[in-house]
Parts: C-alpha cells; sequence; structure tokens
C-alpha cells in the first residue's frame, strides 16, 4: 500500500529499471498522496453541500412545485419569478418573510449578546481555583450537552399554561401578573424562545472563553499584581484584550449559529411558529414544506444565504481592520 | 493547569460578585434540569394539575410506561446507529484531511480549507431541500437508498460536524512536532505509518474532542431527522415528538424519555470535557 512506498527503493531495488520504477511511483504518490487523503472529504462536501447548493440556486429560478418534485428537472423556468415574490414587501408573502426577517435579526442580536456576556462572566470569575470549581463547571456544560430536543421539550413544559413552572412561580408564587400569562403563543413567544436560546448557548461561550484563557501568560498577571495592578483592572487590560482574537471568531460563529437555528424554536412551538418568534428557518422550512413550493422556499434560502456572506465578510473586514489599528 | 492569576487575594467586590453571579447563574441553568428529574418521578395527577416543586409521591411507572408508548427502544437503536458510524466516519475522514492540510504543501489548499469551513455557514434549510430531492432522485436512478435510510442520515450528518472537526485537528496537528514525523519517516515508516503511530497518538485528545463534537452533533439534530427518515429508521429527535400529541397529558413521561435519551451524551461528555477543554485550547482558540 502507500505506506511502503518511501521505503521501497531502499529495500527491493534488484535491477535498476524496478528501482527506477518506483522512485518514480514514490514521487507520484507523494505529489497525490495529500489528495487522496482529502479524497473522502471533499466528495462528502460535494455531495451534502455543494451540490445541493449549486441546485438550491438553479431551483430558485423555477417553478417548482409539488407537480415537479418527482422530477424536478421539468419545472418551467421562472426567472427571477420566485425572487419577486420574496421581496415583494406589500404582498403576504414577501410581508411575512420580511417579518420573520426583522424578527430573527433582533433575536439573534440579543441572543447572541447575552449568551456572549454571561459565558465570558462565567469563565473570567472562574479562573482562580476555589472550591468546587470543577463541579460547577461541568453543571454548567450540562445545558450545552443535553440533546436539543430533550432540553427545549422540558421548557415546553416550564411554559405550559396551566401546570408549568414559570406561571406556578410568576403569578400563584409571586404574584407578578394578574391572570396566568401565554408563553407559547403572542409576543409574550419571543422572551421564552430568547431564554431557552440563552440558556442552551452560553455554555458554549463560556467553554471556548475558557479555552482561550489558558493560553493568556501567566507572567502578564504576575508582572501587574507586582505593580499593584488590582484583579478588576487585570481583567481589564489584561484578560479583556487577549480574549480579543478569540472573541472574533466566537461572536461570529454564535452569530451564523443562532441566526440559522431551527431546532429550538421548531421543538419549541411546533410546525407553526408565533408571529412574535417566526424565525427564518422555520419559517423558510414551512413556505417549502407546508405549501410544497419549492421554488419560493428556494429563493429565500439564497436571500438568505446573500444576507449572511455580506454580514460575515463586512464582519471579517471590519474586525480584522479594528484589530490591526490595536496592534500597532 | 495555569489558571492562577495573580498571588494576590482577590479584593472582597471580587469575591462577593462572583458568589451572587454564579449563585444566580446556578439557578438558572439547574431548574430545568430539576424539572425533568423530579417531574419524571411524579405520578400523572401531579404533571396535569398545577405544577409543583415537590412530589406528592414518588414512582418509577413512567420509566416502564415510556417504552410501550411510543416505540422508543427502536428510536434509540437508530440514533445509536446513526450517531455511532457518523461519529467514526467523521473522525477518520478528518484526521486524514487535517494531515494532508497540516503536513503538506500542495496547489488548492486554501481553497480547500475556505471552501470546508464556510460551508459551516450554510444555513441547514438550503440544503434541506435540495438535498432531500437529490437522494430521492439518486434513489430512483440507482435503486440507492438514501433518502429514508439510516445510509443517507449518517452520510448528511457527518458532514456536519467535519468542517469543524477538520479545522480543529489542522490546530493539533500543527503543535505535534514535525522532527517526530519525519524521524518515523527516516526509521522507514510511510507517510501513513508516521501518521498513525506517532501524530496521532501525540493528538489523542484533539481526537476524542472532535469525537465528543461529531456525536453530540449527531444524536441532536432535528431538521434533517424530521424529514429524511421514515418509521423504521426514525431517530429520536423525532421519535420524541411522538409524545407530543400527547402534550399536556403524560408530561412524567415525556421528562422520563427526555431523561433517558440525555444520559447517555450528557455522562460522555462529562467525562470528556476535560479533553474538549484541552483540545480546543490547542487547536481552535489558538
Amino acid at each position: 500500500m502507500t505506506t511502503t512506498a518511501f521505503k521501497e527503493p531502499v529495500r527491493q531495488a534488484p535491477s535498476g529499471a524496478a528501482g527506477r520504477e518506483s522512485r518514480r511511483t514514490g514521487r507520484l504518490r507523494r505529489v497525490t498522496l495529500p489528495y487522496l487523503l482529502l479524497l473522502p472529504a471533499l466528495l462528502l462536501e460535494l455531495l451534502v453541500h455543494l451540490v445541493p447548493m449549486v441546485i438550491g440556486i438553479v431551483m430558485s429560478f423555477k417553478e417548482l412545485t409539488q407537480f415537479y418534485i418527482r422530477d424536478w428537472g421539468t419545472a418551467p423556468w421562472s426567472g427571477l419569478g420566485n425572487y419577486k415574490v420574496s421581496v415583494d414587501f406589500d404582498a403576504p408573502v414577501g410581508n411575512a418573510l420580511l417579518h420573520s426577517f426583522l424578527v430573527t435579526v433582533g433575536f439573534t442580536l440579543l441572543s447572541v449578546a447575552l449568551c456572549w456576556l454571561i459565558g465570558t462572566a462565567a469563565a473570567i470569575f472562574m479562573q482562580d481555583t476555589f472550591r468546587g470549581r470543577g463541579l460547577l463547571r461541568a453543571l454548567f456544560l450540562v445545558p450545552y450537552a443535553l440533546p436539543v430536543y430533550a432540553a427545549v421539550i422540558t421548557w415546553v413544559f416550564m411554559f405550559q399554561h396551566d401546570n408549568g413552572l414559570v406561571n406556578h412561580v410568576l403569578h400563584d408564587q409571586l404574584h407578578l401578573t394578574d391572570k396566568p400569562a401565554f408563553w407559547l403563543l403572542g409576543d409574550n413567544s419571543f422572551y421564552a424562545l430568547l431564554t431557552v436560546s440563552v440558556w442552551k448557548g452560553w455554555p458554549f461561550a463560556f467553554l471556548i472563553v475558557m479555552a482561550g484563557l489558558q493560553n493568556i501568560p501567566k507572567e502578564l498577571y504576575e508582572a501587574a499584581a507586582l505593580d499593584g495592578t488590582g484583579m478588576w483592572q487585570q481583567i481589564r487590560r489584561i484578560t479583556l484584550p487577549s480574549l480579543r482574537p478569540v472573541n472574533q471568531v466566537l461572536v461570529l460563529v454564535l452569530f451564523l449559529w443562532t441566526f440559522n437555528d431551527f431546532n429550538t424554536p421548531y421543538v419549541l412551538f411546533g410546525k407553526s411558529a408565533p408571529e412574535a418568534a417566526d424565525l427564518i428557518s422555520v419559517h423558510i422550512y414551512q413556505a417549502s414544506f407546508v405549501t410544497w413550493n419549492f421554488g419560493t422556499g428556494s429563493a429565500m434560502s439564497v436571500l438568505l444565504l446573500l444576507f449572511l456572506l455580506v454580514v460575515t465578510g463586512l464582519y471579517l473586514l471590519f474586525t480584522s481592520r479594528g484589530r490591526r489599528a490595536a496592534d500597532v | 493547569m495555569s489558571s492562577v492569576r495573580s498571588p494576590m487575594a482577590p479584593p472582597r467586590s471580587f469575591l462577593w460578585s462572583r458568589r451572587i453571579f454564579l449563585t444566580l447563574l446556578t439557578g438558572f441553568v439547574l431548574i430545568p434540569v430539576y424539572v425533568m428529574v423530579s417531574s419524571s418521578l411524579k405520578p400523572l395527577a401531579d404533571v396535569t394539575g398545577k405544577f409543583r416543586w415537590l412530589p406528592s409521591g414518588l414512582t418509577v411507572r413512567p420509566y416502564i410506561d415510556i417504552w410501550s408508548t411510543v416505540p422508543l427502544a427502536k428510536y434509540f437503536m437508530n440514533s445509536v446507529i446513526v450517531a455511532g458510524a457518523a461519529t467514526i466516519l467523521s473522525v477518520v475522514i478528518a484526521v486524514f484531511a487535517a494531515y494532508a492540510v497540516s503536513r503538506y504543501e500542495f496547489r488548492g489548499k486554501r481553497v480547500f480549507t475556505v471552501t470546508v469551513l464556510s460551508t459551516q455557514m450554510f444555513p441547514g434549510i438550503l440544503f434541506l431541500l435540495p438535498l432531500f430531492l437529490l437522494y430521492v432522485n439518486i434513489g430512483n436512478a440507482t435503486g440507492i437508498a438514501l433518502f429514508g435510510s439510516r445510509g443517507g442520515l449518517i452520510l448528511t450528518y457527518l458532514t456536519f460536524s467535519l468542517p469543524f472537526s477538520i479545522w480543529m485537528l489542522i490546530g493539533y496537528f500543527d503543535s505535534v512536532p514535525r522532527d517526530l514525523d519525519e524521524a518515523a519517516l527516516v526509521d522507514g515508516c510511510g507517510p501513513l505509518g508516521a501518521l498513525l503511530r506517532i501524530v496521532v497518538p501525540a493528538a489523542i485528545p484533539g481526537i476524542v474532542a472532535v469525537a465528543v463534537y461529531a456525536f453530540m452533533t449527531a444524536w441532536g439534530e432535528v431538521l434533517f431527522a424530521s424529514v429524511m427518515t421514515d418509521d423504521t429508521t426514525r431517530t429520536l429527535a423525532v421519535g420524541l415528538q411522538g409524545y407530543s400529541t400527547l402534550y399536556n397529558v403524560y408530561w412524567n413521561q415525556i421528562m422520563a424519555a427526555s431523561l433517558v435519551v440525555s444520559v447517555p451524551v450528557v455522562a460522555g461528555f462529562l467525562l470528556l470535557q476535560r479533553y474538549l477543554v484541552t483540545g480546543l485550547t490547542a487547536g481552535a482558540v489558538k
């Protein structure tokens, strides 16, 4: 096999011709080997991500309704028709999409900010050893480790109108509300979704920041302590600036995950999300699989991807420049 | 671990902030866990009426009933097979790919890494529909059943964790000194021998971290599982929704089932979380 490629010329070179031959295969293998190693990953990425993406883009220009599912190649072209429907904000479809988009933006910004804040604070507070630190750390990772559906179903139970914990505490025990509220319907559903998303997401920020803290040289703190710099100042002047490169990636990853999240709203609300918590993934899912209009669904997905590309590009440009300026 | 910040004692303001913050956070994290555990041991009357912090009586009945209300054992088996196979394949493929990127110079290296990483950004919904059609069409054309089969789900899931796994392992392999595998090459190991005997053993924490991540991704995924499975291949993610027609009724069973499907992943994760932190430190956040 490939493993013998390098030793062949040395070991078995009975005749000059055979030796030259295997030396040539050796060189050939050195050139092709990296490609061979990459091949499985490449093929799978092509099959599951890239080819479907191209198909998706093609589909978005087709009038692909349930009649053409079996043989989608025969669906008639519709030009920009699906896009026009999607961005016609005066018509119901476009208007609903715009609303869903705005809800998703607001939700994502709040969720990412809270996840980052809680995760970073917890990681910094737990930087020093104290009694029970290991136990607490394991505990804090539980929401992240739980399967999404199991965790979210538990929240669904807690948010129940008649027999849930939230109404029991807020209404029966603390008397904060006049009557028990509905949490999974109407405007409250936005806060319910945000709570679950933060509960589920902050441990990831915690994990990454914790790993980032390990890479800050201890000498920095020792030097600062010798200078008489207090703990809060050390956090402000050493810890937070050192975390900047980690934060750059962390915030982006949190943003993309939260923006694209399907699992949490889908399990929380089922197939039809209330308007106040109508996240874009579920919205597109509904637009495609409930009405079986794959063409429009694809156009919406492509628009979503374009938006994410632009945001990611601008974000990287902006934060990288800021970083370079700060380094100088 | 070098986590001691300074030899100075922290000021009182810091200690008090820490105490208050961590106490509140512990409450926030623990309440749903408590609800899950306590409700799973409650008699039915306790979960249909007003919420009670303490059960009126303890019962293990829900843990017996969950297996007959929905075919939970079958879903469990499907999830174990799908997540297990996706994890093993994803780790093996990621190890090879990361080794190529870490140790070789070749044309298209940058294009490869950028492309693979950017797939992480795609909204799942974008390729759900086309993938669904692609699998159906491959099935019609070749007879290979990808849609509705475990195989199709395994393929799909393993690519979900692949980009992150490759990225993390590249960082990890880079931190293994090149001299080590070059010495192995001189000793007569082939490049794959050097990978398997030198680089992989040195990168075990990173590989374990990647495996944990891949398993969790596959075990918890809902979107593709809800579209790409049928009655025989349904996984837990969708199967658990089977209780949802009974919402408001058997909440104790739903909580018991949630706990049962969570225990394997949470236990595994907590046992291996140390590796995840070291893996992330050496690989991702370097």
